[in-house]
């Protein structure tokens, strides 16, 4: 089921937590919500699943105007942050409840509802846990049963509200991975909230960038982070080194100097020689040099007296034999520029 | 993991050794702390409690039982249970909207209505027996509209039951509120999205959660309402068979000098005193039992059973 949002305001007394909002969500896809707090990205959720109210604008399913339908006409799957499981019912009542509250012409019989309830375990891989209640869960455990809750009114469309931000970092690649493939298996129109860019990048289909109530932008995970649409956009996605400059034929010339433009570059675009390479390019010193992980983190001062953090492979430092205080080129092989009075 | 456990453990077992050697006082000075406390409940607990069993019970048990079945004393039982049997409920009812509403909603004079709800407690009960007079006496605000109306409330029933429900209005909001507060609305928020309608959210998701701090509030309610003495006593008018309650026929038995008689009737409100206590105590156990009990085996790693 598509999701349209149109024209949509909300304020919380003098905040002006969403100002008018358009998004289109076609139907099937796995959509993040991305921002930073106070971005407007959960009151949107809130307000797309009917759990909050919009001041002005319109929400529809499939084309059809629900804004004035309760959350429970809407028929959304809704996970929330910190699971919210009924904590006197154990997993499997928990799973049932919203096939239990159906009213009675359209409540599945006792057997039916044993089947679908078991038929979630098993796709959250919690078989063994339904006599369990949540307190004796995990909090990885308590997500995927909250998932199994929502899944279990066949909702129109699955919305998920940080739902890994109370997990620890390992347990939430896992299960952002396994709500990657899930999607994949039960193709639900999904939107997930998040503040954390890795993981809006390498679960969604499409990510919109939010700031300050407004969205920044739209797109796919390689277009939201190789052409970001905004300043913001670049800083939020990313690390990334600001310089004054400016574009000169097309070449990016950076240098001390304000100029009303700014160049952004991220720390892997700038690479380090010895030797000047012919185009543009600036004289550092190295400061400090991290060589634990994937990618050597170089610290280098540049000749106007600006810290720039760059990014060189594994091999490059090898060769190029890099110790601290060396003087050094460094070459921005790829910015961008933008005005100084949007830059944030 | 287990290592990390049982160090945390042995780490607050040396925490606890070493806050008992510092807090400790000399044993001379434990005993006689202890002392004081036991000698003081003999003295203000026990002993008039066993007064009042010994007095009721030292003219045989056949006496004893007699003084039950004096039509006055059974007339003083029933009005005594009719009263609580109203005001109980009602409050139980205005226990669980006010509280909802305080920890659930935010509304123009919620702290007034905070504060209101604890009146009772910090009034005279004889003030609000006798605000009562006031209005609703002969001489009172609305007292000639009822007498117009034969309408009696003022030293008859209705008033008991009015007084009783005023003084004991405080305890199932007060117990309530903060359980409500701690527990937030997102349980509530889920049973929507899954389709509950408000009231399938109340009796299946909000109920169970509040289920043993509501019993609790309603023993402490009932224990006050078939004990109050002041309130009750102002606008009773003492009219014998009619409009007393047990508390205020024990008094009369006792300025009658039917000691025995007025014993027995206070052995039976001291009875359900005690079973009040035990009631109470297992409500808490209960409650204590079903919030820890699981908590102690929240150790089940997240990676066990969960294969990509």
């Amino acid at each position: 089921m598509s999701i349209e949002v149109s024209k949509v305001s909300k304020r919380f007394g003098t905040f002006n937590a969403l100002s008018n909002i358009n998004l289109e969500i076609p139907s099937g896809e796995l959509v993040a919500l991305l921002g930073p707090s106070g971005s407007g990205k959960t009151t949107l959720l809130r307000i797309i699943a009917g759990l909050e109210f919009a001041d002005t604008g319109h929400v529809s399913f499939d084309g059809a105007d629900i804004t004035e339908q309760s959350a429970r006409e809407r028929r959304v799957g809704f996970v929330f942050q910190h699971y919210a499981l009924f904590r006197h019912m154990n997993v499997f009542e928990n799973i049932a409840f919203g096939l239990r509250v159906r009213p009675r012409q359209f409540r599945p019989a006792e057997t039916a509802i044993r089947s679908k309830v078991h038929e979630l375990l098993r796709l959250i891989q919690l078989e063994n846990l339904a006599q369990r209640y949540p307190s004796q869960l995990s909090g990885g455990q308590r997500q995927r049963v909250a998932l199994a809750r929502a899944l279990a009114v066949e909702p129109s469309v699955l919305l998920l509200d940080e739902p890994f931000g109370s997990l620890d970092a390992k347990v939430r690649q896992e299960l952002r991975r396994w709500l990657r493939q899930l999607h994949d298996e039960i193709h639900i129109t999904s939107v997930f909230v998040t503040h954390d860019q890795e993981e809006a990048l390498e679960v969604a289909d499409q990510v919109v960038v939010m700031n300050q109530g407004r969205i920044e932008q739209i797109g796919s995970p390689d277009e939201v982070y190789n052409h970001p649409a905004s300043p913001f956009v670049y800083n939020f996605l990313g690390n990334v080194n600001l310089f004054h400059g400016r574009m000169d034929e097309g070449q990016p010339v950076i240098h001390g100097k304000a100029t009303g433009q700014v160049v952004y570059v991220r720390p892997h675009l700038l690479e380090i020689d010895r030797e000047p390479n012919g185009g543009s390019h600036f004289r550092a010193h190295i400061k400090h040099i991290n060589a634990a992980g994937p990618l050597v983190k170089v610290d280098v001062i540049t000749e106007w007296g600006d810290p720039v953090h760059i990014q060189v492979s594994q091999e490059r430092y090898r060769a190029l034999q890099l110790i601290k205080d060396d003087a050094v080129y460094v070459i921005p092989k790829d910015v961008r520029v933008f005005e100084t009075r949007r830059a944030s | 993991m287990a290592a990390s456990i049982s160090l945390h453990s042995i780490g607050s077992a040396q925490l606890a050794a070493r806050a008992r050697v510092a807090t400790s006082e000399s044993r001379l000075v434990r005993w006689t702390l202890m002392f004081v406390a036991f000698l003081f409940l003999v003295f203000f607990l026990f002993m008039p409690l066993a007064i009042v069993f010994t007095s009721a019970l030292s003219k045989g048990l056949s006496t004893y039982f007699a003084a039950f079945r004096e039509p006055d004393a059974l007339s003083a039982i029933r009005l005594t249970l009719l009263a609580a049997g109203i005001a109980v409920p009602l409050n139980l009812i205005f226990g669980i909207a006010a509280s909802w509403a305080i920890a659930k909603f935010d509304f123009l004079g919620k702290s007034l209505l905070v504060t209101l709800i604890d009146l009772p407690f910090s009034v005279s009960p004889v003030v609000s027996g006798l605000i009562y007079v006031l209005l609703f006496g002969l001489q009172g605000l609305l007292g000639p509209w009822l007498a117009a109306h034969d309408i009696k409330i003022i030293f008859a029933v209705p008033g008991i039951v009015l007084a009783t429900i005023f003084v004991t209005f405080p305890f199932v909001a007060r117990e309530l509120i903060p359980l409500i507060q701690a527990q937030g609305i997102e349980e509530e928020e889920a049973a929507l999205t899954l389709g509950a309608s408000g009231w399938q959210t109340f009796w299946r998701v909000t109920l169970p959660n509040i289920k043993w701090g509501l019993l609790y509030g309603v023993i402490l309610c009932n224990a006050r309402a078939m004990g109050e003495f002041g309130a009750v006593s102002v606008v009773s008018g003492h009219i014998r068979g009619r409009t007393n309650t047990m508390p205020l026929h024990i008094e009369i038995l006792y300025n009658e000098y039917q000691f025995q008689a007025a014993f027995a009737v206070a052995s039976l409100l001291a009875l359900l005193a005690l079973v009040t206590l035990i009631a109470k105590s297992a409500v808490e156990w209960k409650a204590e039992q079903e919030n820890s009990q699981p908590h102690g085996r929240d150790l089940t790693p997240d990676h066990q059973g969960f294969l990509l």
